[in-house]
């Protein structure tokens, strides 16, 4: 426990540090209103790790995210062209989302197909039906309503919806994860699956829950991305979801599931929002900044397995035997 | 080469005061075993003898602490798999461990292979010896074919060709019926005749009296990882090999309190599994602990899974009190207050990198929430209680599961499934692996939870353990209730008898 909470605090560190040593070349980077900026522009980051936490939590991974998101965000877009009130395009965004993360799931649940081919085959699925809705279309800018555009850069106390947006799902997906039977399951399931079975859990409930949390909040993130950028097409948010990994990852969220936490996902993903908004301020290439990414998943996963090596203990063992 | 002297005079293998520890366990203490060239010598014991730990000096897998192996007379290691199989030291294990994407031939030369002058595998000319060998043991096989499409009796067919085409002077066949038909045991009993002939040393380690006295010319029985005699089987009736087996007092003393039979708690009535088990009736009381004895794989962990909800009968009924309970998942069973704590801690209990409040109140999680939400003050109080009844050596509550020792950890999970309120208990080899203080503990809380008025259902192999705590028992065999005891026919042989079928075999004879 100490030890995981001792992850989550270096990673805040970590990223003190990186912020100081910007300052230290930029100083207008550490301004509070070019962080909010920041937070705001991470916020579809957050909102898809705090998914794929609970995902990988299970043992699964879920690489349709990314997809899943730029054809709810079509599908708002489409809406709006058509007249749909704002409300109504949230709820079938979230909807609609919540329906494709089902589909993994219960791929992942009925038929036992592994999530990494589930969903590299519904990521294709789900890019082509953008293309089969619109022939390749954009929906550009001006095709969009201004109340459909503006909702997500309303500010509020100082925050963009947006950013509040990602403020309020981390609350609820905290309180999802230490406060509800459901969290406590995640981390069953994922810990040891044959434990959880033994106590009643379904370990195929158990990830098909989390794929629908997956999938709703990519559907969410589809609508804000879509209004926030005012265009959408097939191509949007191409390969995010490997961001979204990176974020889990370096947040610490153990790949092989069952160790991690929501403060560990939102710094992961406060990192690698950092770090992209940071280096072309600073001034360094984008080709650099992929190679930085690269790096801290790579130490964070030497971290990791380093962490869990208990040193010396079948030493002791045979020590034990001896005497 | 017919003419061998110097083997005939000697065995070909024999092992000398071997003394193997683990943790809390002394498997093997300063045991003997001889292998005799172009003899069957049987290795006879109860589960937990020490018999798997000797297959696994034999073949490099473990180290001996004490002891010496020779080979011919000479003092020997075998520090890898590999060393031993240089000796001419086999296994052809219980679950034979061959390739199923390679064929025949290269599952029989995997590891030594014949080369080309360029040092590439030959597959000419180990297509050519796998026959040869094939052909020797009048297996009829393709030497090309895929494994993966063979039949269980031809694997071993595979296992035993590769056996001897190390050249192998010493083979150990561990179980090798188990699995197999009529037919392919008649098979291999040929085949056992045809590796003696060739002037192999065999050990054939089986539960089956009947085989053992078809096939072996000697006899070794172990017990508690201890030598007790060995001999010719010429020389042996059954009766007394299977006092070799169990003879001792039971003499550890079990803290079993009297506690009053109330009325029937749970009927089980006619449960069938289409391969585990079959017709399994018995009715278990309030306040009574019953045991099940059998080999391993006798089918009792299956039957208590399926009274359990994790896998489902195909037929039978269940019921509580005279009221028909469905069980078809887990939670119905504890709903109906069956719960089941499972043999292997590690994968099936405690769940590693959870608290261990968290790991107690996992199955609980309903009653200690509201709304949906978890009340973690309950909880935390909810674990402590169960805790501190099992007096459970923790440095606090919130402390990760993996952190305990064996035996804490299993005091976790009884907590857990006692924390659910349960009415019959299953303890799956409760004792199984953890030391002597944390066994006393275990009996001493088992005989308080049948005071208290719970049924309890002890499956163990450790038949003082099942002699001195229950208060009947039931033995299974291959998948079926053999016998029941009550009273003073609670004897360690009748147990034994039961178990490996010897009064069956009685019956067949006189008919």
């Amino acid at each position: 426990m100490t030890l995981l909470k001792s992850r989550e605090a270096i990673l805040a560190l970590a990223i003190m540090a990186l912020l100081v040593l910007i300052a230290s070349r930029f100083p207008a980077f550490v301004a509070p209103a070019n962080l909010a900026r920041v937070f705001t522009d991470t916020s579809p980051l957050i909102l898809l790790a705090l998914g794929q936490m609970a995902v990988i939590l299970t043992k699964c991974i879920d690489l349709s995210v990314a997809a899943n998101l730029a054809l709810c965000g079509m599908v708002a877009a489409l809406m709006n062209g058509a007249g749909v009130p704002l409300p109504l395009i949230l709820l079938t965004v979230i909807a609609l989302g919540a329906a494709l993360g089902a589909f993994n799931g219960v791929l992942v649940w009925a038929l036992g197909i592994p999530s990494i081919v589930v969903t590299l085959g519904t990521m294709t699925i789900y890019r082509g039906s953008i293309f089969l809705m619109t022939d390749g279309a954009w929906v550009n800018a001006h095709q969009m309503s201004a109340g459909f555009k503006a909702f997500p850069r309303q500010v509020i106390l100082g925050l963009p919806v947006m950013a509040w947006i990602a403020v309020l799902a981390v609350a609820l997906v905290a309180l999802l994860m230490t406060r509800t039977p459901l969290g406590r399951a995640f981390l069953a399931v994922g810990g040891n699956p044959h434990a959880a079975v033994y106590t009643g859990i379904s370990v195929g409930r158990t990830q098909f829950a989390a794929f629908v949390l997956s999938g709703a909040l990519a559907g969410l993130t589809g609508y804000l991305w879509v209004a926030r950028y005012a265009v959408a097409y097939v191509d949007i948010a191409s390969g995010f979801e490997l961001d979204v990994v990176a974020a889990c990852v370096i947040g610490g969220i153990a790949i092989a599931g069952g160790s991690g936490s929501v403060a560990g996902a939102v710094l992961g993903a406060l990192f690698l929002g950092i770090i992209k908004n940071a280096l072309p301020v600073v001034g360094i290439s984008p080709f650099w900044q992929m190679a930085i990414s690269g790096a801290a998943i790579l130490l964070a996963i030497a971290f990791n397995a380093m962490s869990r090596r208990e040193p010396g203990r079948i030493i002791l063992k045979r020590a034990e035997v001896r005497t | 080469m017919q003419a061998d002297p110097p083997a005939a005079a000697g065995p070909v293998l024999s092992l000398d005061g071997i003394v193997k520890t683990f943790p809390g366990v002394r498997a093997l203490d300063g045991v003997r075993l001889q292998l005799h060239a172009g003899q069957v010598t049987a290795l006879i014991g109860e589960n937990g003898a020490g018999k798997s730990t000797i297959v696994k000096l034999l073949t490099g897998i473990y180290q001996p602490d004490e002891g010496q192996i020779r080979v011919d007379g000479r003092p020997v290691t075998f520090p890898t798999a590999q060393a031993a199989g240089r000796a001419g030291v086999t296994a052809i294990h219980q679950e034979t461990v061959l390739f199923d994407e390679l064929t025949v031939a290269e599952n029989i030369f995997i590891g030594h292979a014949p080369r080309t002058r360029l040092g590439l595998i030959d597959r000419r000319a180990m297509r050519d010896r796998a026959g040869d060998i094939l052909r020797s043991i009048g297996a009829d096989l393709d030497p090309a074919a895929r494994l993966r499409d063979l039949g269980i009796a031809s694997r071993h067919l595979v296992a035993i060709a590769r056996a001897l085409s190390i050249d192998a002077r010493v083979v150990i066949m561990d179980e090798p019926t188990a699995a197999l038909s009529h037919k392919e045991i008649a098979e291999l009993y040929d085949l056992v005749e045809t590796l003696k002939a060739q002037g192999k040393a065999i050990l054939f380690i089986s539960h089956k009296f009947d085989e053992i006295f078809r096939i072996a010319d000697r006899w070794t029985v172990f017990r508690d990882g201890q030598f007790v005699g060995e001999g010719m089987m010429a020389d042996v009736t059954e009766a007394e090999l299977v006092n070799l087996m169990v003879g001792r007092s039971v003499d550890q003393i079990f803290p079993k309190r009297p506690a009053r039979i109330g009325a029937p708690l749970l009927t089980v009535a006619g449960y069938c599994h289409p391969t585990e088990f079959e017709d399994i009736t018995f009715t278990l009381h309030a306040g009574e602990i019953l045991g099940f004895y059998g080999l391993v794989g006798a089918g009792r962990s299956e039957v208590m899974q399926s009274l359990f909800g994790i896998t489902q009968p195909s037929k039978g009924a269940c019921r509580i009190e005279g009221q028909v309970r469905v069980v078809r998942t887990t939670a119905q069973a504890v709903e109906a207050g069956i719960v089941y704590v499972p043999e292997d801690r590690g994968r099936q209990g405690a769940v590693k990198g959870l608290p261990i409040f968290q790991n107690v109140t996992l199955p609980s999680l309903a009653r200690t929430s509201r709304a949906g939400f978890l009340r973690l003050a309950e909880e935390f109080a909810l674990a402590r209680d169960y805790t501190q009844r099992l007096d459970l050596r923790a440095a606090s509550l919130d402390q990760d599961i993996a952190l305990l020792s064996g035996g804490n950890q299993q005091k976790v999970v009884i907590a857990k499934w006692l924390a659910t309120k349960p009415r019959v208990i299953i303890l799956d080899e409760p004792t199984k692996g953890i030391d002597i203080g944390s066994k006393a503990a275990v009996h001493d809380f088992m005989s308080e939870l049948a005071a208290e008025g719970l049924a309890v259902i002890m499956v163990s192999s450790e038949i003082p353990e099942v002699l001195g705590m229950s208060d009947r028992v039931f033995v299974m065999r291959e998948g079926r209730l053999a016998a029941e005891f009550t009273g003073t026919a609670m004897t360690p042989e009748n147990l034994v008898r039961a178990a490996v079928g010897l009064d069956r075999q009685r019956e067949g004879e006189a008919a």
